[in-house]
């Protein structure tokens, strides 16, 4: 059975270039849209890199600040200065 | 030269160590008299770690900025009358069973937490409760000053904590918190942190928050999100106990499974409500409650079982008969309030063709041929005058404390009854999962404070219905009784009336 490690944040456009760069750096990423809230689901692992989101947000970003648009997640997670992860790997 | 920066992890490993104190005067047991009772045996309490590495700078920070964008959306919706822009009426019914039902359970977690954080030896997990406890606490209060919004124009939010502590069916979730609250420390961290925070709330907080996005209410829309986020943090909280807890000792397995298994059975048994909150109380629905199920528990749930298996850990006892009656149970639990809509703090109605549409098609194997006749003869009868009010009180389930309603596994038309004997006398259920329960810890559950059994005891006011109803403040023809014909419907259709405008 798969394990699907996931993150949902807000449809906001403070939480966009989070998803887009969690989009872009997880391959095979499902992407449920519901009203005000967006679920993505991968198999195995969901990363969030800095430097993805930076890149797009076009300003220093913490990976600390997703606490203002994460909704809520599935995995162990795992964090440091340079990117957030969810995984059921160990 | 300028010192280098430190690293989060080293950050959080400098802000957090020596938080802890040796005892001088008293034995380190007398100081947590708690945390060893329940048999969980812990032989390192510094191989917690707190995977959410947020020290109380940063948690300030951003909670504090959480806060200012909640009330920001508030203030434009009052500002806005954002309460005319719902899409119908009877949706406020939902905030109204939210406010008796949820928001007092997180001041019930806010307890729960800080006395967690007081009671576990460990500085890991003391900290990371008392975080919890101050999120659930601002919880309650953003929940209260959200909805105190809609109390200006609608009924039955007046008396919610009064009605909480009373009203019969608020002694389901309530109960379920009085149980939590009064077990020991670390099943408190297993039936909260785990398996309501972990398994169950993402049932509430993801799909009925979405829901009231899609139906206007950018309110309970934002305080349910900002909750949600907090939640985030909680979930890790909750899987770094059970794993902490596995990894301690292998005694421990056989006792957290029991908790597992027990609280499991009993957040799904509260979480009836969100079920048909989902399917029946949002005018415009987003997603059936069976939906949810398998993409919350079904999905999410068995990878994390799965995960746990390493430590032996099995997915909870009658997880089965609990997926299977995702099939029934929003259904089973409307048709209760319908009859009993003369002693619920919330308006009834029933689905109109169009809605039952929906649910034919979201239920293809079960609403067509158990649940549209029953809701097709009562509309029926209604027309003809007869509209359908059940006058006995029900046979309570002494675990749950829901109206015997629910039916056979396997069989939708008989319903459920299970009984036991303890100390010569005879307790009722609706399941094996609540029997189960009972008979682990018999001497806990005939304490329960049962609402039926407390009208007949005459402990609730009087003999008769009104003096019941006065009892739990209900505001009798405006709090309770069908959408149709109530107060709020006469003000929604006076606001609707106004946006029609015919140019002349």
């Amino acid at each position: 059975m798969s394990q699907l490690a996931s993150l949902t944040l807000y449809h906001n456009d403070e939480a966009r270039p989070i998803i887009e760069a969690i989009i872009a750096d997880n391959p095979g990423v499902r992407v449920l849209n519901m009203p005000g809230a967006v679920k993505l689901d991968c198999e195995g692992a969901l990363v969030v890199k800095r430097a993805s989101v930076e890149e797009r947000l076009g300003r220093e970003w913490d990976p600390q600040e997703i606490h203002l648009v994460l909704i809520s997640m599935a995995g162990h997670l795992d964090e440091d200065d340079d990117q957030f992860s969810v995984s059921w790997k160990h | 030269m300028t010192a280098k920066k430190l690293g989060l992890k080293q950050r959080y490993a400098h802000m957090t160590r020596g938080l802890d104190w040796e005892t001088s005067y008293q034995p380190i047991d007398k100081v947590f008299p708690y945390d060893q009772f329940e048999g969980i045996k812990i032989k390192d309490w510094s191989a917690w770690e707190d995977p959410f590495r947020l020290t109380m700078d940063a948690y300030w920070k951003f909670q504090a900025e959480k806060e200012r964008k909640l009330y920001a959306v508030l203030d434009a919706f009052a500002q806005n009358n954002g309460q005319t822009g719902i899409s119908d009426g009877r949706y406020m019914n939902v905030v109204k069973l939210f406010l008796t039902g949820v928001s007092p359970l997180e001041y019930q977690a806010h307890r729960g937490f800080a006395y967690a954080g007081r009671h576990l030896r460990g500085v890991g997990p003391r900290v990371a409760a008392q975080m919890q406890s101050l999120d659930e606490l601002r919880h309650v209060q953003t929940q209260i000053h959200t909805i105190s919004h809609y109390n200006k124009f609608f009924d039955g939010i007046g008396e919610f904590q009064h009605m909480h502590d009373r009203v019969w069916y608020l002694s389901v979730p309530k109960s379920f918190f009085d149980d939590a609250r009064s077990a020991g420390p670390f099943e408190y961290m297993i039936a909260i942190g785990f398996a309501f925070e972990y398994v169950l709330t993402n049932l509430l907080f993801v799909p009925f928050m979405s829901g009231a996005a899609y139906n206007g209410d950018m309110s309970t829309v934002t305080f349910g999100f900002s909750a949600q986020s907090d939640e985030s943090r909680h979930m890790t909280l909750g899987i770094e106990v059970i794993k902490f807890l596995l990894e301690q000792h292998p005694d421990n397995l056989p006792i957290v499974q029991k908790w597992v298994d027990k609280w499991f059975w009993r957040g799904h048994r509260v979480l009836g409500l969100v079920a048909m909150m989902m399917d029946y109380m949002l005018p415009k629905p987003v997603m059936s409650w069976k939906e949810a199920w398998e993409i919350y528990f079904t999905e999410a749930g068995g990878a994390l079982f799965q995960d746990l298996a390493r430590y032996g850990l099995r997915p909870p006892k009658y997880a089965d008969i609990a997926t299977a009656e995702a099939e029934h149970i929003s259904h089973q639990n409307w048709a209760i309030f319908y009859q009993y809509t003369h002693a619920a703090a919330f308006h009834t109605w029933l689905p109109d063709a169009k809605h039952m549409d929906w649910l034919s098609e979201k239920y293809p194997n079960t609403f067509d041929k158990y649940y549209r006749p029953r809701f097709e003869m009562w509309g029926q009868m209604a027309k003809e005058g007869k509209r359908f009010y059940n006058m006995a009180l029900p046979q309570l389930c002494q675990t749950c404390q829901i109206p015997m309603g629910y039916t056979e596994p396997g069989d939708p038309t008989t319903i459920c009854f299970r009984r036991t004997q303890f100390r010569g006398e005879t307790y009722h259920f609706c399941s094996d999962g609540c029997k189960d329960i009972f008979d682990n810890e018999p001497e806990k559950y005939v304490q329960a404070w049962l609402p039926v059994h407390q009208i007949f005891q005459g402990n609730c006011g009087g003999a008769t219905i009104p003096d019941v109803l006065a009892y739990y403040r209900m505001n009798v023809g405006a709090d309770n009784m069908d959408y149709v014909g109530s107060p709020d419907e006469k003000l929604w259709n006076e606001w609707q009336a106004d946006k029609i405008k015919t140019a002349v």
